[in-house]
C-alpha cells in the first residue's frame, strides 16, 4: 500500500497541527437493539471530535458504526434505543448542548443546523417525487425562516456549483440523476446551513472508483473552504488512511484503536487493526504474494 | 417496453394494497424448498404460525366454524324449500329456530343449505381466478416480448370494463343459470387484477440467478415456469385465490340480488333477494334478511384476516410492532427514572456538603 | 406526453372493445333474446312496425341472410351516431333521453360519495400508518370486516335502523314525488334530493372507505422505512412536512394507480346500492332493463357505464402523471 498523503502533516496548506478544540464529544455511549435477545450493538464508546478533523470511522458489517453514527445524531428508531452515556456538542460560540436533552421543537432546530449527514447509497436518500429544488429549499424553508425565495434560489445554486452539479438541475427528478450526482447533492444539501460537523455513512461505497475519487476530492476541498469536521464511516481502511486526521477501528461495538492516521498505518497496536490492513491487496508487490503467503499488503 | 411505474404501483395497490411486488417474498430455488419442508415437520411450522399471529388463528377459526355450519347443520333441518302453512313466522316460533319467511320455508334450514350454494359458488368461482390470472400473468411476466405485450394488454382491458355491469349483460342472455354457470361467470370477469399482480411479480422473478441458471441449463419455459417460478409465487397466488373467493362470494350475493343469479338453487344473495321482493324490511322481519348478510360479512372478513395475516408473515414491514413501540416505552421511562434518581441523588449530596 | 397519449389510445382501444362485446354477447350466447324480445312486443299490444323490428334485429342479431361484417358495421354506424335505440320497456323513449335523465343522478351520488371516501380513505389510512403502534393499529381488524359487508346489506341496514325504526331518511326515492312533478332547479328541491341522497351516499362511502384506508396503511407502513424518510427526519423538517410531502405523496402512488380496481367495485355496488333504494340512477335504469328483456336500454346503459369509468380513469391517469415525474420522463 501507499503511504497515506495526508498522513504527511496534517491538511491545512501551511502544514501547521490544527488546533485540538472539541466539537463533539461522545462519553461512554451505549446501544442496545432491544429484542430477544437483546443485541448490544454499541458497547461503552467514547471519543472526541475535533473542530475540523476528519475523524474515519473504520470496521467490518455489523461493527456497529452506523448505529453508533445515527445514536449520535438521535436518529434511533424502534428497536435500537440509547442505553447509556452522554453526547455533548461544543458549539462554537462557546455553549454546550446535550445532545440526549434535546426533543422534539429543539432537536428538530438542531438538526442539519450544527450536525448534517451524508447517507449510505443516494440511491433512495433522496424522495423520487419532489424535486432537487424543493429538497433543497425546503431545508432553509424550516431553518431560515427570513429567506426569500430569490434567496434560496441563489443560495441552492451556489451550493450545486460547489459540489460540480449544473445548477440546471435544480429542475430535475432524482431518477434523472447519476449515482455519482446523486451524491453530491446530497452532500450540497448536506452543507446547505453551514454546518460544524459532517456525519458520512458510506457515501461512496455504492459509486465506481473514479467517481470515487471525484466526490471525495470534493470533499476534502469543501472541508478546507468551511472548516467542518467530518465522521467518515466506511469499511475501506486504505480510503481512511488516505484522507483521515484520526481513524477509530470498531469491533463487535467497541472501538478497539484509536489512533493518528500515520500511526495506524506504521504502527497498529491492536491486532484486529492489523489484520484489517493486511486484508487489502497492494498495487505494487510480487504478483499473488498476498494470496499465497498474506504478503505484499 | 420498459416497465413503467404506474404499472408497478397498479400491482402493488392490487396485490391488496401496500406491499410492492418487487420486495416480498423470500424465494427459493425448489432444491432448497424442498429440503426446508423436509426438515421441519409441516404441522410444527404451521403450529408456530398460528402462535404467531392471533389474526390468522381467528380468521381461521371463523372460516372453519362456517363451513361446519354449511356442511353439518343441513342434515338436521327440513328442506330449505318445504313450506310451512304460516307465513314470517318469528324465531324460536313452532319449532323454526331462526323463523321462517314469508312463504314459510325454514330460515335456518335456507341459512345452511344457502351456505353450500355461495361457498361452492365462491371457491369455483375462486379456482377458475387464479388458473386464468396465472396463464395470463405469469406465462406472459415469464416469457415477456410481444406474448407478454398481448397478454397484458387483454388483462388491461378486462381490468377496466366494469365488471358487475358485465356480468348482468351476461347473465340477462342466458334464461336457465345453474350454480357452475354463475361461478363460471364471476371467474371470467375476475381474473385480470390478479394477472397484473402475478405478472409483475414473475417479471421479477425472471431475472433471479436460479431462474437464469436453469435457462442457461437449457430448460424448457414451460419446466421452468412449473418448476422455478409458480412454487415460489404459491403464497401470492394464495392471498389471490382468497381475495378471488371473497370478490366471488360477495358478486354473487349481488348478482342474486338482482335477480339474476342462479335459478332454482338456494343461496345467501337469492335469500336476500326473496327477503327484498317479500318486503321483509317494511315488515321488520330482521330474522330473515339479517343473518345472510351478516353471514356474508362474516366469511368475508375471516378469510380477509387470514390474507391479511399472510401478508404480515410474508412481509415483516407490515407487523404492527406495538411490542416493539412498548419496549421502547418502557426503556425510555426506565431511563428517565434513572436521570431523575442521579439528580435528586445529586441535590442530596449537595445539600450534604454545603 | 408519451404517457397521457398511450393512455388515452388504450381507453379508446376498451370502448371499441365494449361495443364490440355488446354486439358479440347476444349472438353468442345460447337464448334466442331477439325473438325473446319480439313476443314481448307483440304481447304488449300496439303495432310491430317494420323499423322496430329492423332495429331489433340490428341490435341482436338477424335471421336473414346478412353476414356478421355487416351487421358490425351498421351497429358501430349507429353507436357513433349516437343512436343507441329505441327502449322497449318505455316505448317510443330513445334510450339516449332515458339516460341523460338518469345519468346526472348516479354521476352526483356515486361521483361525490367516492369522492369523499378516497380522501378519507387516504388521509386517514395514512395517519393509522404514520402512528403505527399506538391505539391507532385497533381500527384495522374493524375495517377488515367492514370490508366484506355487502354493499347493498349495509344499504338494507341502515334503511331499517334509519328509515323504517327511527323515521330519519326516506326509504326510496331520489326525491319527494308527492311533492316534486318532475326535477326542477330550486333550492327546495336540492334540499329534497340532498336528504334522499344522503342515506345511499353513506352507504357507499362505509363500504368502500375500508379499502382505501388498509391500503393506504399498508403502503405508508412500508413507505416509513425508506432511506429518504430518514434524511427528512436528520433534516430536522417538520412532521407535518414530513407527513404529507415525503410519506403520504408517495404512499398514495398505488392507490391512485389502482384506482380502476376500487372503481369497479364502488360501480358494482352502487347498481345494487340503487335497486333498494330506489334511486333513479343508470344502475337502477339498468336493472329494469334487465327485468323487461329490454336488451337496447339494457346495452345502452353498459356502455355508457363504462365510457364514465374509462373516463374516471382517465383522470385519474392523468393525475398521477401530475404526481409521479417518473411517469411523466419515461423513469
Amino acid at each position: 500500500m501507499n503511504p497515506p498523503v495526508a498522513a504527511q502533516g496534517s491538511h491545512r496548506a501551511d502544514g501547521a497541527v490544527r488546533a485540538a478544540e472539541p466539537v463533539l464529544t461522545a462519553r461512554n455511549v451505549s446501544i442496545d437493539y432491544e429484542v430477544e435477545p437483546a443485541v448490544h450493538a454499541v458497547r461503552d464508546v467514547s471519543l472526541t471530535l475535533h473542530r475540523g478533523e476528519i475523524l474515519g470511522l473504520a470496521g467490518e458489517s455489523g461493527c456497529g458504526k452506523t448505529t453508533l453514527a445515527y445514536g449520535i445524531n438521535q436518529l434511533l428508531r424502534p428497536p435500537a434505543a440509547l442505553k447509556a452515556g452522554t453526547v455533548t456538542f461544543h458549539d462554537h460560540d462557546g455553549t454546550d448542548i446535550d445532545l440526549g436533552g434535546l426533543h422534539g421543537e429543539s432537536l428538530r432546530a438542531f438538526r442539519w443546523d450544527k450536525i448534517s449527514m451524508v447517507f449510505q447509497g443516494a440511491m433512495n436518500s433522496l424522495n423520487p417525487v419532489i424535486s432537487i429544488r424543493a429538497q433543497l429549499f425546503d431545508v432553509f424553508t424550516t431553518h431560515r425562516p427570513g429567506m426569500s425565495k430569490k434567496e434560496k434560489e441563489e443560495r441552492s445554486q451556489e451550493l450545486l456549483r460547489k459540489v460540480g452539479v449544473d445548477p440546471n438541475r435544480l429542475d430535475s427528478f432524482a431518477h434523472q440523476l447519476s449515482g455519482g450526482m446523486r451524491q453530491r447533492v446530497m452532500i450540497a444539501m448536506a452543507l446547505a446551513l453551514n454546518p460544524q460537523v459532517m456525519i458520512m455513512d458510506e457515501p461512496t461505497t455504492a459509486l465506481d472508483v473514479v467517481v470515487q475519487r471525484g466526490i471525495l476530492r470534493e470533499i476534502m476541498r469543501l472541508r478546507e473552504e468551511f472548516n467542518f469536521a467530518v465522521i467518515f464511516i466506511t469499511h475501506d481502511l486504505p480510503l481512511l488512511l488516505e484522507i483521515s486526521d484520526r481513524i477509530a477501528v470498531m469491533l463487535q461495538g467497541e472501538i478497539v484503536e484509536l489512533d493518528t492516521a500515520e500511526n495506524i498505518y506504521e504502527n497498529a497496536q491492536h491486532p484486529y487493526t492489523q489484520r484489517l490492513l493486511s486484508s487489502f491487496p497492494s498495487l505494487t508487490g510480487e504478483r499473488g504474494s498476498f494470496i499465497r503467503t498474506g504478503e505484499g499488503a | 417496453m420498459a416497465d413503467d411505474i404506474r404499472e408497478q404501483q397498479l400491482a402493488a395497490q392490487a396485490s391488496g394494497g401496500g406491499i410492492a411486488p418487487a420486495q416480498i417474498i423470500e424465494e427459493t430455488p425448489t432444491a432448497v424448498l424442498a429440503g426446508k419442508a423436509a426438515k421441519v415437520g409441516v404441522w410444527r411450522r404451521f403450529g408456530q404460525l398460528l402462535r404467531r399471529s392471533p389474526k390468522l388463528a381467528i380468521g381461521l377459526v371463523m372460516v372453519v366454524a362456517i363451513v361446519l355450519f354449511t356442511v353439518v347443520v343441513p342434515f338436521f333441518t327440513a328442506s330449505p324449500f318445504a313450506l310451512d302453512n304460516a307465513s314470517l313466522l318469528k324465531p324460536g316460533e313452532d319449532g323454526h329456530l331462526l323463523g321462517t319467511t314469508q312463504l314459510g320455508a325454514d330460515v335456518l334450514a335456507q341459512l345452511a343449505h344457502g351456505g353450500r350454494g355461495s361457498l361452492m359458488i365462491g371457491l369455483t368461482a375462486g379456482a377458475i381466478t387464479v388458473v386464468l390470472s396465472v396463464f395470463f400473468g405469469v406465462v406472459g411476466g415469464y416469457l415477456g416480448g410481444w406474448t407478454d405485450e398481448i397478454l397484458f394488454l387483454i388483462s388491461s382491458v378486462i381490468l377496466v370494463i366494469p365488471g358487475l355491469p358485465l356480468m348482468i349483460v351476461i347473465s340477462s342472455y342466458i334464461p336457465g343459470r345453474s350454480i357452475w354457470l354463475i361461478a363460471m361467470i364471476l371467474g371470467v370477469t375476475s381474473w385480470a387484477g390478479s394477472a397484473i399482480v402475478l405478472r409483475s411479480q414473475a417479471r421479477s422473478l425472471r431475472n433471479r440467478d436460479y431462474v437464469a441458471a436453469a435457462r442457461v441449463a437449457g430448460e424448457s419455459p414451460w419446466r421452468i415456469i412449473f418448476v422455478e417460478i409458480i412454487p415460489n409465487l404459491l403464497p401470492l397466488a394464495a392471498a389471490q385465490f382468497l381475495f378471488a373467493v371473497v370478490a366471488a362470494i360477495l358478486g354473487e350475493a349481488g348478482l342474486s340480488f338482482l335477480g339474476l343469479g342462479p335459478t332454482g338453487s338456494v343461496t345467501w344473495g337469492t335469500m336476500l333477494n326473496d327477503a327484498q321482493q317479500g318486503a321483509a324490511l317494511t315488515r321488520g322481519a330482521w330474522w330473515w334478511f339479517i343473518p345472510p348478510g351478516i353471514l356474508i360479512a362474516l366469511l368475508g372478513g375471516a378469510l380477509s384476516l387470514v390474507n391479511f395475516s399472510i401478508d404480515e408473515i410474508i412481509n415483516p414491514k407490515l407487523r404492527t410492532g406495538s411490542a416493539q413501540a412498548k419496549s421502547v416505552r418502557e426503556a425510555r421511562r426506565k431511563h428517565k427514572e434513572s436521570r431523575r434518581a442521579a439528580k435528586s441523588a445529586r441535590a442530596e449530596q449537595k445539600k450534604v456538603t454545603s | 406526453m408519451k404517457f397521457y397519449v398511450r393512455r388515452f389510445a388504450f381507453y379508446l382501444a376498451t370502448l371499441w372493445f365494449a361495443v364490440t362485446l355488446n354486439f358479440v354477447l347476444p349472438r353468442l350466447l345460447p337464448g334466442d333474446p331477439a325473438t325473446i324480445l319480439l313476443q314481448k312486443l307483440a304481447r304488449q299490444g300496439g303495432e310491430v312496425t317494420p323499423a322496430m323490428i329492423r332495429s331489433v334485429e340490428l341490435l341482436l342479431g338477424t335471421s336473414d341472410g346478412a353476414s356478421l361484417w355487416s351487421q358490425y358495421w351498421s351497429y358501430l354506424g349507429s353507436i357513433l351516431r349516437g343512436d343507441l335505440g329505441v327502449s322497449i320497456s318505455n316505448y317510443p323513449e330513445q334510450v339516449t333521453t332515458l339516460i341523460g335523465q338518469a345519468l346526472p343522478w348516479t354521476l352526483a351520488l356515486v361521483g361525490l360519495a367516492t369522492l369523499i371516501s378516497f380522501l378519507i380513505g387516504i388521509f386517514v389510512g395514512a395517519y393509522v400508518g404514520w402512528k403505527r403502534g399506538t391505539w391507532a393499529d385497533h381500527i384495522i381488524p374493524a375495517t377488515t370486516f367492514m370490508q366484506s359487508v355487502p354493499y347493498f346489506w349495509l344499504a338494507l341496514l341502515l334503511i331499517y335502523i334509519f328509515s323504517v325504526t327511527l323515521g330519519w331518511f326516506p326509504i326510496i326515492g331520489g326525491w319527494d314525488t308527492w311533492t316534486f312533478d318532475n326535477p326542477e332547479v330550486s333550492f327546495a328541491f336540492l334540499k329534497d334530493a340532498i336528504w334522499h341522497g344522503t342515506l345511499p351516499a353513506l352507504t357507499i362511502i362505509l363500504s368502500s372507505v375500508g379499502g382505501w384506508l388498509l391500503g393506504m396503511r399498508n403502503m405508508t407502513v412500508s413507505t416509513l422505512s425508506e432511506d429518504y424518510i430518514t434524511t427528512a427526519e436528520a433534516k430536522g423538517l417538520r412532521p407535518s412536512r414530513i407527513f404529507m410531502t415525503y410519506a403520504v405523496r408517495n404512499a398514495s402512488l398505488p392507490s391512485i394507480a389502482g384506482f380502476t380496481i376500487s372503481l369497479g367495485f364502488v360501480v358494482a355496488g352502487s347498481i345494487v346500492m340503487e335497486q333498494v333504494f330506489t334511486y333513479p340512477g343508470l344502475g337502477r335504469l339498468m336493472i329494469q332493463a334487465v327485468q323487461g328483456n329490454d336488451y337496447a336500454l339494457m346495452q345502452g346503459v353498459f356502455l355508457v357505464i363504462t365510457l364514465t369509468v374509462l373516463a374516471a380513469n382517465f383522470i385519474m391517469d392523468m393525475f398521477y402523471g401530475l404526481i409521479d415525474p417518473r411517469a411523466r420522463n419515461n423513469g
